[in-house]
């Protein structure tokens, strides 16, 4: 355990020892405070039915840094590692693969997370200046909160497979970018199919990010989703390993 | 303490290592020698448990290299060819990550990482970012960084590989300095080096093992077919080598010419010295003669006859 937790500091502190990560804290925090910022413009227009919280999580300004961070974050983890060489003094050292697999994974969500912090301090503020409360419930906060971690879960996985995949960079984060929006375009056919009836919609639902996130951001827990992103991301993460070791003896 | 039996590793049709097996005791330095593409770096990389081997067994410190890998690495210091490295690190921190990853307890960590930097000369680069150190340095962190949690056994893949004549002399005297701790298994293409520091060499080519032993023996068992060197003026340089052949235990000779001397090359037969009947047929013709030797077979020599099948 405790080299893990070396692995996982180590993994932690090379992530923000590179000079992409502000560029991407940079960019990141802009786009969401315009997100931010457009929500407010919303629910400036006149009375509605969406509260602060939804009008943040459900826009394309949501969406769309979303779907383009994870190749950002995941894309040096193993790439890097297989490029320079170092993976062979790393594996070397007396650490099992499961724990560089994992700690390399547990970096990148920590990474992850870090960038959305940020945005809890604008509902802080929204609520402090404005008096309105900006998620209706608690519970409102929590959903929109926890889909984001389910779905960071997921993503990032998806992100280090690929990663796992190539020791070109480059190449790592286009394919996560390209499973990625493939996945996420999958999900938007349930809005663009007629809404009633066919069983692809009803199947498209289920793996739906934008459903998701919106039946979460209004408290709406359901097991499904939850049960869907924790399972393929164990799913992902076996299919990392299994790559990892894969390309490490064939080297 | 390094024990391999029928070693063999496939890379699809390729066979990079084929069938070896050879001992490493404690406290020895054995030299890895075979030119490149031999199957060295490979070797080393199953012995340090990188790679898995396609069949065989490797032992180091009495743990099977594979089935019991993560303690047989507690035992190894690994240093892999050219030295990869974190550059984003400072020295002391990359140091102190890589000890701790290691297993050297928290309490102990300053302790050893102050005693690699000292150990390695690099005190004067500590808080360095280690991009921005120079090759020598580089070669030396990644030294400090393999003996770092004390490990009985130092693997080293081409140590001294593009280093400058000083900085190869100053890693020289830190492995040979190291002896006294570890068992050190290094490979190299720079033959005196092996000369310098080894008590055995093992020869490897295409994946096999040509040779195995000292390198003194090495080169007594394989320079038995040894050339005299034998300079003089001569009237005719033809004749004299067509004389010179009749002598006894003399298989070839062949000769240039060095202004008014003539250099005559001998091969000799297998244990025959014929330096004395050459004398006397020197002094029979009054020759004027300049020298008679034989040189040292190089270990350079050997090498070359061992993995080419031919004489230097």
């Amino acid at each position: 355990m405790r080299r893990f937790f070396i692995l996982l500091s180590r993994e932690i502190s090379s992530a923000f020892h590179q000079p992409l990560a502000y560029v991407v804290l940079f960019f990141f925090l802009i786009v969401t405070g315009f997100n931010f910022q457009a929500g407010i413009t919303l629910l400036n227009t006149g009375p509605g039915t969406v509260t602060m919280v939804q009008a943040f999580f459900n826009t394309v300004y949501f969406w769309f840094p979303f779907v383009l961070i994870f190749p950002l974050i995941t894309m040096r983890v193993f790439a890097e590692e297989a490029k320079l060489g170092t993976i062979e003094t790393l594996m070397t050292a007396p650490v099992r693969d499961t724990q560089v697999v994992l700690a390399k994974y547990g970096g990148c969500l920590f990474f992850y997370i870090i960038l959305w912090a940020p945005s809890l301090l604008y509902f802080l503020a929204f609520q402090k200046i404005t008096g309105v409360n900006a998620a209706g419930a608690v519970g409102s906060y929590t959903g929109a909160y926890a889909m984001l971690i389910l779905m960071g879960l997921l993503f990032t996985a998806i992100g280090c497979l690929a990663s796992a995949l190539t020791d070109n960079q480059i190449i790592a984060a286009v394919i996560s970018f390209a499973a990625i929006l493939g996945f996420f375009f999958l999900g938007l056919l349930s809005f663009l199919l007629p809404s009633t009836g066919t069983l692809l919609r009803e199947l498209t639902y289920y793996f739906s990010p934008v459903e998701h996130m919106m039946d979460f951001s209004q408290g709406l827990f359901d097991t499904r989703p939850i049960v869907f992103y924790v399972s393929s991301t164990l799913l992902v993460l076996f299919a990392t390993f299994h790559i990892f070791q894969y390309r490490r003896w064939k080297s | 303490m390094i024990k391999v039996e029928k070693l063999t590793k496939r890379f699809g049709g390729f066979t990079a290592v084929d069938g070896i097996d050879f001992e490493v005791n404690k406290g020895e330095i054995v030299g890895f020698l075979g030119p490149n593409g031999a199957g060295k770096s490979t070797t080393m990389r199953m012995l340090s448990g990188f790679l898995p081997p396609t069949s065989g067994r490797a032992q180091v410190a009495n743990f099977d290299v594979f089935k019991d890998s993560l303690r047989a690495r507690e035992h190894i210091g690994y240093m892999p060819e050219n030295v990869p490295l974190y550059t984003d690190m400072r020295v002391n921190e990359f140091l102190r990550y890589r000890a701790a990853l290691k297993g050297v307890p928290s309490r102990r960590l300053k302790e050893r990482v102050g005693d690699v930097l000292e150990l390695c000369a690099l005190k004067d680069v500590e808080k360095k970012l280690i991009g921005q150190l120079s090759k020598g340095y580089r070669q030396r962190v990644g030294l400090a960084d393999a003996m770092s949690h004390e490990p009985d056994l130092l693997i080293l893949d081409e140590p001294t590989i593009g280093l400058d004549p000083n900085q190869i002399r100053l890693v020289r005297e830190l492995i040979r300095n190291l002896r006294r701790h570890h068992t050190i298994l290094l490979s190299t293409h720079i033959l005196p080096e092996v000369e310098m520091l080894c008590s055995r060499v093992i020869i490897i080519n295409r994946g096999r093992i040509e040779a195995l032993d000292t390198p003194q023996n090495l080169r007594a068992h394989l320079g038995q077919v040894r050339h005299i060197l034998f300079d003089a003026i001569v009237p005719d340089a033809r004749i004299a080598a067509a004389a010179l052949r009749l002598l006894e235990s003399v298989q070839s000779v062949s000769h240039r010419a060095d202004g008014e001397w003539t250099i005559f090359t001998i091969q000799a037969a297998p244990d025959h010295d014929p330096r004395e009947s050459l004398y006397r047929h020197a002094v029979e013709n009054k020759w004027r003669v300049r020298e008679i030797s034989r040189p040292p077979v190089s270990l350079e020599q050997v090498f070359a006859e061992v993995t080419s099948g031919e004489e230097a």
